[in-house]
């Protein structure tokens, strides 16, 4: 009983039966998260108070998407004085045709991109592939994962699940170069490829990690600066950045600097972090010459409209949510299906996709809390898959399962019955026959993998009912008490 | 003072002991222990499946039950949280809400109430072996609790515990995610259990009896040689 509407939830089962088997692979990438755990507690201790940073953190970023309009025109206004560009993109569609005609437009050839997140978002180098353009990923994960032909399985680690052998695997067969074992040659042979694809290019792409409303720049960190690179070099510069990302003031990014890179990658601060006020400016000798930045909505709006859950948009993609998810580290980024992957991409897809086709995600957590937990501006992530779950249900209920839960609150609420039932079925026998041989059988789907605890002689209320007239009896007796 | 039990549906038809263990400490420190047999389910399955209407309807009968209770003790984290953290979320706006606020704020998880309501650390009890202790997600995270049941451990005499690597870590249960997603679930046993099974403890020992079957069940199948023990059923043994 299959429907379209279906697809992404049976994909994701298919693909989380094989991932969750793939012993090796979930152990590599179990080691690789462990050692960014210890590299985050290091660093993070280094802060004075680690829970006041992250309260002021969430502070600043509840005023900045509590005050989008103010702010992001702040931004423009700013930025446009000093010669750049600003393009509201509604969706993904107004983004693309944005860059795509610029492109043509300028008489682009090639363009050499950074990292990103909204360019998968809007799947834009694709169109601009198919629009004849050249386009090349500088970062080096992303770069492995653009030959791959596989989109990053984190978003913030690409290509943290390919091993090294893999890696030099695949620049043998892309690039024809011979096989090593040298972390430093890998990166000679990609670093050589790329310096070409900088100088050639005729257009840069890149996201933002901050929009910096007060002084109208963007902020990029990097620990490559292939960013860098990438808006420096060719003539014209396209960053596209979800209208999320603003911070009121400069002196803000002193706080989300060492706490982006503390939270993503256990670092102090990033090797590079740059800040863009627009294009090349009289006087000046480098930079492009035209500088556009394109905000994004793409649905950001729509889960601002949420006030239950709007603090999803206080997110600054540092992905460690991802790298303490039990859930991730056992299925991988790329079983989730979406741009955004783990807690944070279960939270927000629905919002951006539609949430009769993304809501097993938010089925898809044992709602550990380990994401709120360690999330830096303290957005309540597992508690928004509960709501997810909870408007999941009320926009469609899945029939068979309101009937499940129906009848289990009709027993659940008549305690004489309950108890009846319960002294003559273990209590996973008694809704047992509803479900019984269908696909959403708790028993069987239980013992495929695991024993069920054997019922035990009597239940706990008529053990105490024993306990109490036993002790009553000693009373009569007049022993103790 | 009066102490009245929360037994969750799944302690008092699969786990009697874990309950009959928490009855017999409290009244050796001298409490009488009440158990309204009109008490169910906290009908944390369908609210955490997204039918908060029918979990209300469940939620409401528990309100009832417990009503004139002067402290509500549970002896799982989770249902605990319910009760705590979760029924003031669900009756926001009904006409049940500050019932539901008040059940919160009279109840404690099992070890929290011992540690910190009642000040004792000490129960004189004796058990020996080798464990490990696993902390439930939802006492963990949604009660904040983490010290106390270890500083209860600490005081038995005979028992060893050791800290194993992933404490912390999801045990893969999570009610119907157990189910619906088994896959996943039991990878995530897998990595509890072997962490467990590292320490070379006898014991695993834990605030949660949903965690322990979820434990159990993957140890049972594959290991054999490690028990599951309810925290209550260490501190009532002599």
């Amino acid at each position: 009983m299959s429907t379209i509407a279906d697809l992404p939830r049976q994909q994701f089962q298919s693909d989380a039966n094989r991932t969750a088997n793939d012993a090796p692979r979930r152990a590599a990438v179990r080691r690789a998260l462990s050692n960014y755990q210890t590299a985050r507690d290091r660093t993070g201790a280094t802060f004075t108070d680690w829970k006041s940073a992250r309260a002021s953190a969430a502070t600043i970023k509840h005023e900045a998407v509590n005050h989008l309009d103010r702010y992001l025109e702040e931004f423009e206004q700013k930025f446009t004085a000093r010669g750049g560009k600003v393009f509201w993109a509604t969706d993904s569609k107004q983004a693309r045709d944005y860059i795509l005609n610029l492109a043509k437009e300028k008489g682009v050839r090639s363009i050499v991109k950074s990292k990103a997140m909204t360019g998968e978002e809007i799947h834009l180098n694709e169109a601009l592939i198919k629009e004849g353009y050249a386009v090349v990923e500088s970062d080096l994960g992303e770069y492995i994962q653009q030959l791959k032909g596989e989109p990053p399985y984190h978003f913030v680690f690409p290509c943290m699940h390919l091993r090294r052998d893999e890696i030099s695997d695949l620049f043998h067969r892309e690039l024809g170069t011979a096989k090593t074992d040298s972390p430093e040659e890998l990166t000679m042979i990609a670093r050589n490829v790329l310096r070409r694809a900088y100088v050639d290019a005729d257009m840069g792409i890149s996201g933002g990690n901050f929009i910096v409303a007060d002084t109208g720049m963007i902020s990029i960190t990097e620990n490559e600066g292939n960013a860098r690179l990438t808006v420096g070099l060719p003539k014209i510069h396209v960053a596209l950045i979800g209208i999320e990302k603003v911070v009121p003031c400069l002196a803000d990014l002193a706080l989300f600097l060492p706490m982006l890179a503390t939270a993503g990658t256990g670092q102090h601060l990033t090797g590079y972090n740059s800040m863009y006020g627009g294009p090349r400016q009289p006087g000046e000798i480098d930079g492009p010459e035209e500088f556009h930045v394109v905000f994004l909505d793409n649905h950001r709006t729509r889960l601002l409209a949420d006030p239950e859950q709007r603090d999803a948009l206080h997110c600054i993609r540092c992905g460690a949510c991802l790298n303490v998810c039990p859930i991730f580290k056992n299925i991988g980024g790329h079983t989730y299906g979406t741009t955004y992957q783990g807690p944070i991409g279960s939270v927000i897809t629905p919002h951006f996709r539609g949430l009769e086709d993304w809501k097993h995600l938010s089925g898809a957590s044992s709602l550990c809390g380990a994401c709120t937990e360690t999330c830096p501006v303290g957005i309540d992530i597992h508690h928004h898959l509960l709501h997810n779950r909870r408007n999941a249900a009320a926009q469609k209920p899945a029939a068979g399962e309101q009937l499940l839960w129906k009848a289990f609150s009709f027993l659940m609420k008549r305690p004489a019955l309950y108890r009846l039932a319960t002294k003559f079925a273990p209590l996973g026998g008694l809704l047992h026959p509803l479900v019984e041989g269908t696909a959403m059988d708790p028993v069987a789907s239980w013992t495929a993998t695991r024993e069920f605890p054997a019922a035990p002689q009597g239940s706990f209320r008529e053990r105490f009912r024993a306990h109490k007239a036993a002790k009553a009896e000693l009373v009569k007796k007049g022993g103790v008490q | 003072m009066r102490v009245t039990l929360f037994v969750p549906c799944f302690i008092d038809s699969l786990y009697p002991n874990v309950g009959m263990s928490m009855v017999h400490i409290l009244e050796r420190l001298g409490h009488s222990v009440d158990f309204p047999e009109e008490q169910t389910c906290c009908g944390q399955p369908p609210f955490n499946s997204g039918y908060w209407e029918e979990a209300r309807s469940v939620a409401v009968k528990q309100i009832e039950v417990f009503k004139n209770a002067e402290v509500v003790i549970s002896g799982s984290g989770s249902c605990g949280a319910m009760f705590k953290v979760f029924y003031p979320e669900l009756f926001h706006g009904h006409s049940a809400e500050a019932e539901a606020k008040a059940l919160s704020a009279k109840t404690w998880e099992f070890s929290e109430f011992l540690v910190n309501k009642l000040g004792v650390t000490d129960l004189g009890a004796r058990f020996e072996g080798r464990a490990t202790f696993h902390d439930g997600c939802h006492g963990l995270r949604e009660l904040g609790t983490k010290q106390a049941p270890r500083e209860l451990l600490s005081h038995v005499k005979g028992l060893e515990l050791v800290e194993m690597s992933e404490a912390e870590t999801c045990c893969g249960f999570g009610g119907t995610f157990a189910v619906k997603y088994p896959q996943i679930s039991t990878a995530m046993a897998e990595v509890k259990c072997n962490s467990i099974c590292e320490t070379k403890a006898d014991y695993v020992i834990s605030n949660d009896s949903s965690c322990l079957m979820q434990i159990g069940g993957w140890l049972n199948r594959n290991v054999g040689s490690v028990k599951c023990l309810h925290l209550a059923e260490v501190l009532a043994s002599r």
